[in-house]
């Protein structure tokens, strides 16, 4: 969207109807950017198997007996909800909004056929053509080398490649639902290990109603010959989306996770609480990347998804888990990817990238909890604010008397466009062992009209400039995504960003 | 090539620009000369259309065309080349990057392709060789951290880069030493052409020792005051400015 009269025909929310007009003049453009709609704001109609609205023991019986759970799962799940019905939502976040009705959502959905598919035509072709708006068909995928994709459409995986080459290596990349059933011994030993049941308000009401959620494990030694991702979608007016993942990294074995997601525009508040346990056994190491784009809500911030998600890892010795995240979609994004380092000469990374425009709020960070001796953390956090938006960083350092010689570094990092968004760092800092080394710096810049100008000068629009200038500030962190990860954040942050400079 | 005719210009309110008047032709070099607050520097952010500054009356022709309506970023793919007196920085952008996309926005605007990658190694090489700049300079962060110096060489080398058809230098020279000035003179001399013009704006006769003007036009207080050759630029080191602001307005 950069060289007006280049772009013109993609900008256009006309319906589809081509618009070439060389006087297009930048007021125009600028009125366009504003009522273009969600790039990714289409549904498709899928027959799904809903349940009613509520939730209540009965509902989650029947989540799981509907999933063909053993009782042992029953059981958790009934417990998690006994829990939750004790909690009251967290109100401490820097967010503010109309807490959802939680009665009047509906807590099982998943698309009508569940076959298991030979081939891609043996697939709906709604929603091979639903994969390939995203971008994603699955053909493509096929082709891609490396990235094997285990798509999460309305919580129920319906399609899983790359299968056979994982399993060679013995590596186990299913739904959990298929984890399950299939390898009951692992679920059943490290599901809510890292984060109980009870954890928080929203870790509980996931822990009771998951309907599914990828599942991973990586056999001792092992190196994952391939980017694993899962690409999650939501789909269903009034569904709530409540992810289950769990990733397991065995001794001395090796895992890199991709999560991304794009969501349907839709008005009413979708509500999406996931779980996701990292376990990373003595010197393994794990490293999560997500980028996220849930519908943000329109220019009002009216819709858009609340994002209440628990992430969490957990190192023994030795072990190293990353956690890179690129969040620029959701009306509210709650989240702190964590790490637990338990083990000695563990290491724990956070780099994230939070976008914030119009009325979108987020607050995110991440906690580092120093236990094991010689553990470190490293915190690398950008927040880009725009519009009307509120930006927290969150986070917390803690070093647990035992943690000798424990480092961090943290750094936070906020950009500002216009005059009517904020940026806030809130940083806590424990420390409760002398020999602990903590850093800390923070800096707040503003996009400036000498940046903008200068750019114009060389020829570079506004548009185009501020793609440049807030691709710089936020390179460290898209470097540390991979390859085929980072151009797509980069290109989710110059659509984030549309429109919100002029 | 450019051609300004009794140009005012604003700031807030505040007039800068009080009727300057002056015509560029194809392989001319400029100078223009002045006591601080002149207003030269905002004759050259005029020119390349800074959005702060209101023109209240006069025009300003480049080619023939009037430039009131063209955006800063056209102006640029037309050939207006701005050398910063204080460039700015952009944390996480290399020096390598900027000039890429600084060349493909104006390929694009042109309706060519982008400039492919070999092609583009080639011209960095090439340039960067004539202005003797290291290349592990072009992947640092655009301007954060050079030094005085190493910022205008920078801008000496995007000038290069982009060919325009009007560069504009304002106060180049300044925050040089002499080895400096004289590889960005000679940089500048070299990108000289029949086709192509150089307006210098200094504050001293230093620079222009180096690149020899054609002209020399002394601006004080929003007006030119005077023009002449190369030697109206001696006079001006020997005697100061004072005595042309003591003289009426010819």
């Amino acid at each position: 969207m950069h060289s007006v009269p280049v772009d013109v025909e993609k900008v256009s929310p006309y319906n589809g109807k081509i618009i070439i007009d060389m006087a297009y003049t930048e007021e125009e453009l600028k009125k366009e950017l504003e009522t273009k709609e969600y790039e990714y704001g289409f549904y498709t109609d899928i027959e799904s198997d809903t349940f009613p609205k509520g939730l209540n023991e009965e509902i989650v019986i029947a989540i799981s007996k509907k999933k063909e759970e053993p009782e042992w799962m029953t059981l958790w799940r009934l417990a998690a909800f006994k829990g939750w019905k004790e909690m009251v939502e967290p109100e401490w976040a820097n967010i503010h909004y109309k807490k959802p009705n939680f009665q009047d959502i509906s807590y099982y959905s998943a698309p009508n056929s569940k076959p298991k598919y030979d081939s891609l035509d043996e697939v709906d072709p709604e929603l091979l053509d639903t994969f390939k708006r995203l971008g994603i068909s699955i053909d493509e995928q096929k082709k891609l080398a490396g990235v094997a994709v285990d798509i999460v459409m309305d919580s129920v995986s319906v399609a899983t490649t790359f299968k056979k080459t994982l399993a060679e290596k013995g590596i186990i990349f299913c739904s959990i639902s298929e984890a399950i059933r299939e390898h009951p011994e692992l679920v059943k030993k490290y599901i809510g290990s890292v984060v109980p049941p009870k954890d928080n308000f929203y870790a509980a009401l996931n822990s009771a109603v998951f309907s599914d959620g990828s599942f991973c494990y990586i056999p001792k030694g092992v190196r994952c010959p391939m980017e694993l991702s899962t690409y999650f979608r939501i789909n269903q007016a009034g569904t709530g989306q409540f992810e289950r993942t769990l990733v397991i990294a065995d001794e001395g074995s090796y895992v890199s996770y991709l999560e991304g997601c794009t969501a349907p525009s839709r008005d009413e508040n979708q509500l999406h609480a996931a779980v996701v346990e990292l376990i990373a056994l003595d010197n393994s190491e794990i490293k999560y990347s997500t980028v996220q784009n849930w519908f943000p809500g329109d220019k009002e911030g009216k819709g858009g998804v609340f994002n209440f998600v628990t992430k969490r890892g957990l190192c023994e010795k030795g072990a190293k888990i990353s956690w890179t995240q690129v969040e620029t979609g959701s009306a509210i994004t709650w989240k702190y990817p964590s790490c637990i380092l338990k083990g000695d000469n563990s290491i724990g990374e956070f780099y994230s990238i939070a976008v914030t425009n119009n009325y979108q709020q987020a607050d995110t960070g991440t906690k580092m909890v120093h236990i094991g001796k010689n553990t470190k953390s490293t915190i690398i956090s950008k927040g880009i604010s725009a519009g009307k938006s509120q930006n927290s960083y969150r986070g917390l350092v803690q070093v647990n008397s035992r943690a000798n010689n424990a480092r961090n570094f943290s750094q936070c990092d906020s950009l500002l466009m216009g005059n009517e968004c904020g940026a806030h760092t809130f940083p806590y800092i424990e420390v409760k062992n002398k020999t602990a080394h903590i850093e800390h710096e923070a800096t707040t810049s503003k996009i400036g009209e000498d940046q903008i100008f200068y750019c114009n000068q060389r020829g570079i629009d506004t548009e185009k400039a501020i793609a440049l200038i807030v691709n710089g500030f936020s390179k460290e962190v898209l470097n540390k995504l991979p390859m085929e990860f980072a151009v797509e954040a980069q290109k989710l942050l110059e659509i984030s960003l549309e429109g919100s400079v002029g | 090539m450019l051609k300004i005719k009794d140009l005012h210009a604003s700031v807030e309110d505040k007039e800068i620009l009080k009727g300057v008047s002056l015509e560029v032709k194809p392989g001319e070099v400029h100078a223009i000369m002045g006591p601080n607050g002149s207003g030269k520097s905002t004759l050259a952010s005029v020119i390349a259309g800074k959005e702060e500054f209101e023109i209240t009356k006069g025009s300003i022709l480049f080619e023939g065309e009037d430039l009131e309506d063209v955006s800063p970023e056209e102006r640029a793919h037309k050939g207006v080349f701005l050398s910063f007196q204080y460039p700015v920085e952009i944390p996480g952008v290399s020096v390598t990057n900027f000039m890429k996309t600084a060349i493909n926005e104006s390929r694009k605007a042109r309706g060519q392709e982008d400039m492919p990658a070999n092609e583009m190694l080639k011209l960095i090489r090439e340039k960067s060789e004539m202005l003797d700049i290291d290349r592990k300079f072009l992947s640092r962060s655009l301007n954060q951290g050079f030094s005085g110096g190493e910022k205008k060489r920078n801008e000496i080398f995007q000038m290069a880069m982009l060919e325009p058809k009007l560069a504009i230098l304002d106060e180049t020279d300044s925050g040089l030493d002499i080895d400096a000035l004289r590889i960005v003179a000679n940089g500048v001399n070299k990108l000289k052409s029949k086709d192509n013009a150089v307006i210098l704006i200094t504050h001293y006769q230093r620079l222009l020792e180096y690149i020899i003007p054609d002209f020399v036009h002394v601006i004080h207080d929003g007006k030119i005051v005077k023009s002449g050759t190369k030697e109206l630029a001696l006079e001006l080191e020997e005697k100061g400015y004072d005595w042309l602001k003591k003289e009426p307005v010819a």
